[in-house]
């Protein structure tokens, strides 16, 4: 490539301070921007408009986008489905006459619990749901493991609130626009669930690690709980995450520490329900002088 | 077209030249929008990408500042932290102006070279600032990524090649 010959801009004072002003600019950027980082660390929730505004922007294209994408990926699976179909009629034939068995002893353990609970007055607090929406992008470019949502605040939803697919908990909203949320996964780096597991209710956090895979640990000492197969829900401590969503499934222990991967895959998740956040404390009581 | 002031460009042109090179880098910057749920970063960073193979490709067309507002664009459109890659391009264009005047002649070998090592610095320089704000796994994550954008290099540079022959056309 020829060299740039036009760096240097001659006898021209015009040009010569042009040059140097161009210089100055950009270096009071950078620290306009590292100003931007600073609060971004200290008020995550700053210029919340600004960006939100930008993705109520993309995310009816991505949301359009989203459908092809997906007929397209369900369409391969229904071909390899198409050749595989006598084994898959006999397996699931297996598999239904099991879980028929299976569904009438939850009914009777649905009843009894039912009963129980009445009997202990326990209060259910059954979340709400807020919107059932669909994923429609993800930060694939940046570390973060953000989703964008196709419902805002117009549809009611709110920052904190969770949300969950049929399967599992997909992660929580951190902002919301107009008619676009963001939220963060559950394999986002900043993402802390706690949890049980289901086998033995034994207490365990669930971290993101910022891919697929999450870290699970276990919060009593001693030796751990976790065994290769272990699923944890939501134990709802905290008040975030409403309690018994199924969260992760073990795949290796290591000491006391073990990984997982997500029950919900959010990339393949049809619908994402976002649930009322928990119900907020009651306010304290008002404080009247006796007389 | 070599003689020129740098950031002057003949108030002949037609008015694509000027929007081609910044239309083109905020497109880049646009595909964060894909309809794709990644578990893991695996798309390469279009914008900065286009941003620098213009600014080696063509070191005229923008001064150093123009990096504020594509970076901006750029953090608007990914959802990165608000000023990241404000101050990282910036940074890149700043040591190009210095390169510039040090590396009299460049072949496309060295321009990649040159790339490969600006994206580094970005990648690395965008996971410590998500680090710093609180989110960010381990920096082994962004290794995958900027292999793909290092072999991505050779394609935003044909890219703007021929996008440069458009937009200069009479």
């Amino acid at each position: 490539m020829a060299p740039p010959r036009n760096r240097r801009p001659g006898f021209s004072r015009r040009a010569q301070y042009g040059l140097f002003v161009g210089y100055v600019v950009a270096v009071a950027g950078i620290v306009a921007g590292l100003a931007l980082i600073l609060m971004a660390r200290f008020d995550p929730q700053g210029f919340e408009m600004l960006r939100m505004g930008a993705s109520d922007v993309t995310a009816p294209a991505s949301s359009a986008g989203r459908t092809v994408v997906r007929s397209f990926a369900s369409a391969g699976s229904s071909v390899t489905a198409y050749f595989d179909a006598a084994n898959q009629n006999r397996a699931l034939r297996d598999e239904l006459a099991r879980s028929r068995a299976a569904l009438v002893r939850a009914r009777a353990i649905a009843q009894e619990n039912l009963r129980l609970k009445q009997l202990a007055r326990l209060v259910e607090n059954a979340p709400q749901t807020v919107a059932a929406t669909r994923i429609v992008a993800s930060s694939a470019m940046g570390v973060r493991r953000f989703a964008t949502i196709d419902a805002g605040s117009a549809a009611g939803v709110r920052a904190g609130q969770p949300v969950r697919s049929t399967e599992g908990l997909i992660g929580r909203v951190i902002t919301t626009g107009q008619i676009s949320a963001r939220i963060m996964l559950l394999s986002d780096a900043g993402n802390t669930v706690p949890v049980r597991l289901a086998r033995g209710g034994a207490p365990a956090l669930v971290i993101g690690s910022g891919s697929s895979v999450l870290d699970l640990r276990a919060l009593a000492a001693g030796q751990s709980p976790f065994r290769r197969g272990d699923i944890v829900v939501t134990s709802g401590t905290g008040g975030v995450y409403p309690p018994g969503i199924p969260v992760a499934v073990v795949t290796r222990v290591s000491g006391d520490r073990a990984e997982g991967f997500a029950i919900a895959d959010p990339a393949r998740a049809d619908f994402a329900v976002v649930l009322q956040s928990a119900p907020a404390l009651p306010p304290p009581p008002v404080q009247t002088t006796e007389p | 077209m070599n003689r020129l002031l740098p950031g002057t460009v003949p108030r002949t042109l037609p008015p694509r030249a000027y929007i081609v090179p910044v239309a083109s880098t905020i497109a880049g910057s646009a595909l964060a929008a894909l309809p794709l749920v990644a578990d893991a970063p695996i798309l390469p960073p279009f914008g900065l990408l286009m941003a620098l193979s213009w600014r080696l490709l063509r070191s005229e067309i923008w001064r150093a500042w123009m990096a504020l507002p594509l970076g901006l664009a750029d953090d608007l459109l990914t959802g990165a932290p608000l000023g990241s890659a404000v101050v990282l391009l910036t940074i890149c264009f700043l040591v190009f102006d210095v390169m510039d005047n040090r590396l009299i002649w460049r072949d496309h070998w060295q321009d990649w070279l040159i790339t490969a090592a600006a994206l580094a610095f970005c990648l690395s320089g965008a996971w410590a600032i998500v680090r710093f704000d609180g989110g960010g796994g381990s920096i082994r994550l962004i290794v995958p990524q900027l292999i793909l954008s290092i072999f991505c290099v050779p394609m935003t540079t044909r890219l703007c090649a021929a996008l440069d022959r458009w937009r200069l056309r009479r």
